[in-house]
């Protein structure tokens, strides 16, 4: 007996964690499928989903792996449904195959990776933020992403909305990767009315199956494809693809499709690319964060501030594609740049490239297991700033 | 040069795609051809199916009928399948695929659908090898038998795809041999219309690899030996179905029952407080 309302946006202000958040933003997205597998710290977003998805029309299925889960999401995506799947390190592990299906089909959905530590089993159920190369690069072959990383429930909320808009705009997987803290934080989180929350439809062909060629894209190079069962006999397919849908293994039309395919994020990296400046006009320090670091970092920022440093904050909202004219601007400008992340360096292989020699990088790390706190991103901020001390990279010990 | 006279399966097949990669003497045109018989009468709207299969020679069926087709990846068939039937159940959708893919690497699939009783028809071409790649080992080459990766004979024990089957849960389950076209779309179009999860095991020569490295002959002496050494037992235990030296192949059908499918239990679905446990019914 679900106490949980028939309302499919709840709007009001809700005291829920960040999972929850994520699967409501879901469905405030428009999002009816949702294909999954239990695995912590992600679980409870298939658990909101598993309550209330068959309260609104929509479909829950627990699949018998995050291998079939994501299969079965772009199976539903080809239905015509918005689909969904949330995993987190092992799970994300298992879906990297299908999220390649995902890129060469150009089929839109969302894959919600609740980063835990790694690698392996690692923390089930503490902070990580080591799979950030892997949402880059974890499938084979070569191909543009889409990721975000919201730092709050709110913003997970938000973020899986806008998730689901870029998936259905540019057609791809879209990656929303937050973290433990995030999913697992419990505060207030906002839900607006529905009338105020963009969702973007799928765009349809409106040509008659004689005279239309699926991949053949006009100057957005985003395709316009139908559902199936829409009358089209469309064939799709994971081997490389001429515009009919057809496979065309050959070298000329690798180049072709998958230069679009990098091209349609590329071209279109202005509208994707999302971040938050904080005092970045008078900053000659920046730090770089994103996900639940962003908390401490904007205390140690304040306090920095207050004692008269010139600190400011790049909140990347996006992580990929990465927002490489932004920081390669600021290298310019500023002298330094902090990324505090929870992993080994792997934003802040990003920054150093953008950067190129203009500004230094600092990478902050830190392990599984928890996220920074503002001490230590202080301490690590004096301490490369010392007189006397070599500057650059590997600063980032206690 | 006049031109040919159109053939009936034409509607259902991309033209624009002929020739296709298959041998000559493989055994999976003739269960494409049954397929498109049973497709045709069935009566049922071709805008309303979609074929679903992974990769592999089998693997490119779906690149050849004239359906809303999807090509996806190696073993996961099953669990697209699953997805595009519960988001547009209106649509017929059935997968298409060979038994390294279906049963080797996408094994777990399987057995899920099955179990939930998955409104989906799932044909299998079983050809006992990895033909597309040259011809390796799969979960049901015989025992004994030389494929490029059991150079020196199979010792795995294969897995008897009807027993399989009917264990999880599959309300259709037949075998057929590729060389009996008419059995073959009779079977296709019952598990197409038959509510919940179907399957038909093709077992089709695969005279290239496997065949040649088992000094099979080509395909009529494949399809002869196969043909001679089988026997047809309709309704018999699955378990009795069991490939082995020196036994023959059984085909048939084995089951045809009546199970509530997913969609049909989604749709009974009531929220009830509570214990499933009949004695615990009563107490606290």
């Amino acid at each position: 007996m679900s106490t949980l309302s028939q309302e499919t946006i709840l709007s009001g202000d809700h005291f829920i964690n960040g999972d929850v958040a994520c699967a409501e933003g879901a469905i405030a997205a428009g999002c009816r499928f949702f294909g999954g597998y239990p695995i912590t710290p992600a679980t409870e977003v298939a658990e909101r989903m598993a309550e209330r998805l068959p309260l609104i029309g929509g479909t829950y299925i627990q699949m018998e792996d995050e291998i079939a889960s994501l299969a079965a999401v772009l199976g539903a995506s080809w239905g015509g449904a918005k689909a969904m799947t949330s995993t987190s390190g092992p799970g994300f592990s298992l879906m990297m195959e299908n999220i390649g299906l995902g890129i060469i089909t150009e089929t839109p959905c969302v894959i919600v990776n609740i980063q835990r530590g790694g690698p392996s089993t690692g923390l089930p159920t503490l902070c990580g933020q080591g799979d950030m190369m892997q949402a880059r690069w974890g499938s084979h072959g070569h191909y543009e992403i889409i990721a975000l990383s919201p730092s709050s429930p709110q913003e997970i909320f938000d973020q899986t909305i806008r998730a689901f808009n870029l998936a259905e705009t540019f057609r791809l997987p879209v990656l929303v990767m937050a973290d433990e803290v995030v999913g697992h934080t419990v505060e207030r989180v906002t839900i607006p009315q529905a009338d105020e929350i963009k969702t973007t439809a799928r765009r349809k062909p409106t040509q008659p199956p004689e005279e239309y060629l699926p991949y053949r894209t006009d100057r957005s190079l985003v395709p316009v494809l139908p559902d199936a069962g829409e009358g089209y006999a469309l064939h799709i397919t994971g081997l490389t693809h001429d515009e009919r849908g057809y496979p065309q293994t050959d070298a000329p039309t690798q180049d072709q499709l998958v230069r679009r395919l990098i091209a349609k994020i590329q071209k279109n990296k202005n509208k994707i690319i999302d971040y938050r400046e904080y005092h970045l006009d008078s900053a000659k320090l920046v730090m770089v964060a994103y996900g639940s670091v962003v908390r401490p970092v904007l205390r140690a920022m304040r306090r920095l501030r207050e004692e008269g440093l010139a600190v400011g904050l790049l909140k990347l909202n996006t992580v990929w594609p990465f927002a490489e004219e932004l920081i390669r601007d600021l290298a310019g400008r500023v002298d330094h740049f902090f990324v505090p992340e929870v992993n080994f360096g792997q934003i802040s292989l990003e920054v150093e490239r953008c950067a190129a020699g203009q500004a230094e990088t600092t990478l902050i790390p830190h392990a599984g297991g928890g996220i920074h706190s503002p001490e230590m991103i202080i301490r690590v901020v004096k301490k490369t700033l010392a007189p006397g001390r070599a500057k650059g990279k590997g600063a980032g010990k206690k | 040069m006049t031109k040919p006279r159109p053939h009936p399966k034409d509607e259902l097949l991309r033209q624009d795609r002929i020739p296709h990669i298959w041998c000559p003497g493989c055994g999976i045109g003739s269960a494409v051809s049954a397929c498109i018989t049973a497709l045709q009468r069935s009566g049922l709207d071709y805008d309303k199916f979609a074929v679903v299969s992974g990769i592999g020679c089998t693997g490119r069926v779906a690149g050849y009928l004239k359906l809303d087709s999807f090509h996806t990846t190696h073993g996961r068939a099953i669990p697209f399948a699953t997805g595009l039937k519960l988001a547009k159940p209106e649509l017929n959708v059935f997968v298409f695929s060979g038994e390294g893919d279906l049963f080797s690497i996408g094994g777990n699939h399987f057995i899920h659908a099955a179990r939930r009783n998955m409104d989906l028809a799932v044909i299998c071409v079983n050809n006992m090898n990895y033909g597309m790649t040259g011809g390796q080992v799969s979960a049901n080459t015989p025992l004994g038998a030389r494929t490029t990766t059991s150079p020196h004979g199979n010792t795995e024990i294969p897995l008897n795809l009807p027993s399989l089957a009917a264990a999880c849960g599959a309300v259709y389950v037949a075998r057929w041999l590729s060389l009996d076209v008419r059995r073959l779309a009779q079977a296709f179009e019952e598990a197409l219309l038959k509510p919940g999860f179907a399957f038909v095991e093709v077992i089709a020569p695969c005279p290239t690899a496997f065949g040649r490295r088992n000094k099979l002959g080509d395909s009529r002496e494949m399809i002869r030996l196969y043909n001679q050494n089988s026997v047809i037992k309709n309704g018999v235990h699955p378990d009795e179905t069991v490939i082995e030296q020196s036994q023959k192949l059984v085909l048939g059908k084995f089951v045809d029952q009546k199970r509530p499918t997913y969609l049909e239990r989604i749709a009974q679905r009531e929220d009830r407080p509570g214990t499933v446990w009949p004695q615990k019914s009563g107490e606290g």
